[in-house]
């Protein structure tokens, strides 16, 4: 039997993390994906149940710097409604447009959707193509001390990151894009709301003089991680959008993508979905 | 599964409410079974019907997916909570002119969430009122009355 023996809903940033300091703390935010997991038995209890909704500072989105940050209890409604965000990463409001649905996107949180880590969740290619950080705090020595891992490094399997039991994700951070940043987001399902995707792809890069530089494209729902397609990435890198670089980023896209057949979609149809994406995509940017 | 208990205090439907609640309990269970108000329904308990929205502090929630511990301090609206000593709420007399109900299972849910998007935009159009349901199943109607519904109060403004 699992068995909670303490609820805590701190204010501050340093309770929060001592009460994670024996690593026996489950972080509660939304709720949308704790509740539903627990209920079937897919996750357990530890002793702690630890409310973070209440923390202060870490539900803002701060656009103002040359670093972007995002604090993760910020739920998904607000980084799709926030203007300034949507200007700057319009890849990271498109994906947040089409998430779930209304409901959920009221309760759920960024920090949620990274540490649940499904292969499917559709912040992390948005994120991944923008070149974000993930921000980790923990209490030692009787301070806060925060570390950052590239979030390309942050997931290490479907549902697992490199976040330690004593670590809370306290943001994500990214660089301001340059003014030439292109960015497009595009996911798949039987239907637009609520769906796991079956397949998502982001894609970013600078353009300038015709060229593409910087390539950053992500897949979700092709691996066990979702994860940077560097085979993509390489085949665009200093080329101009045609015939010929499509064709060949299309085929780099096969190589990347390491599908499985899972009860939404064959690894088939999944192969298939992502050479569609990507020409669409690209042809998309090319038009531009 | 045993777990503690703690206290809470929140706004339900104007008034001050205060209650021990187990710390893994959902709201909606708590609203149904602690507090007698059945209007809100359970149907998938997963978050993907809409059959159980609420409002919290204005926004509309799945209440099956939302730990009680965390109305604490908050707002909620529940669909007992639209009617005025006046009468049905100009959504919910919309529902019943347009034949909107049919098992009327899914009606508090579909009438929390329409509300929430009339509250956020009065003129909404028919494809918003279409996208902003989308979390919400009907499966009766076919969707077409609730949207005459919605749509028919948008227009009165």
């Amino acid at each position: 039997m699992q068995e909670i023996t303490t609820y805590l809903a701190p204010h501050r940033l340093d309770e929060a993390l001592q009460a994670m300091a024996d690593a026996d703390a489950t972080v509660l935010c939304g709720g949308t994906d704790l509740a539903p997991q627990t209920e079937s038995g897919a996750r357990r209890y530890q002793a702690k149940l630890l409310n973070i909704r209440r923390v202060q500072g870490l539900g803002a989105i701060d656009t103002t710097g040359a670093e972007i940050r995002i604090g993760a209890t910020t739920s998904v409604a607000a980084i799709r409604r926030h203007a300034a965000l949507a200007a700057i990463a319009p890849v990271l409001a498109e994906a947040a447009e089409h998430f779930a649905s209304e409901q959920i996107r009221n309760a759920a949180s960024l920090g949620g959707n990274l540490c649940n880590a499904s292969p499917a969740g559709d912040l992390s290619p948005p994120l991944l193509v923008l070149g974000a950080a993930a921000e980790l705090a923990c209490w030692r020595g009787g301070a806060v001390q925060t570390r950052r891992v590239p979030l390309d490094q942050f997931f290490v399997g479907p549902g697992k990151t490199v976040r330690r039991a004593d670590e809370l994700l306290t943001a994500v951070v990214f660089e301001r894009p340059a003014a030439d940043f292109v960015c497009r987001f595009r996911k798949a399902g039987p239907r637009p709301a609520l769906e796991i995707s079956t397949v998502s792809l982001a894609v970013g890069a600078r353009r300038a003089g015709g060229r593409l530089a910087d390539v950053r494209v992500a897949l979700g729902s092709v691996a066990p991680t979702p994860l940077r397609a560097r085979r993509v990435e390489h085949a665009l890198e200093g080329k101009g959008l045609d015939a010929a670089s499509i064709a060949a980023a299309v085929e780099a896209a096969s190589e990347d993508a390491r599908p499985i057949d899972d009860v939404r979609a064959s690894a088939w149809y999944r192969g298939h979905l992502v050479r569609v994406f990507v020409e669409e995509v690209l042809n998309e940017l090319r038009r531009d | 599964m045993s777990c503690v208990e703690t206290e809470i205090r929140f706004q339900l439907n104007g008034r001050e409410v205060r209650l021990d609640v187990p710390v893994t309990m959902k709201t909606l269970q708590m609203l149904r079974e602690r507090l007698d108000l059945t209007g809100t329904k359970y149907a998938c308990g997963e978050g993907e019907c809409g059959a159980c929205t609420i409002q919290v502090d204005g926004q509309t929630v799945n209440s099956c997916l939302m730990y009680a511990v965390d109305c604490d301090g908050r707002e909620l609206v529940t669909i007992e909570g639209l009617r005025t000593p006046a009468g049905l709420h100009p959504l919910q007399q919309a529902f019943v002119d347009h034949g909107a109900v049919q098992c009327g299972y899914c009606t508090p849910g579909m009438i929390m969430q329409a509300h929430g998007l009339l509250q956020k935009n009065p003129a909404l159009t028919r494809e918003e009122a279409c996208r902003g349901l989308e979390g919400n199943l009907c499966r009766c109607t076919g969707y077409t009355k609730i949207l005459d519904a919605v749509q028919a109060v948008a227009e009165k403004g």
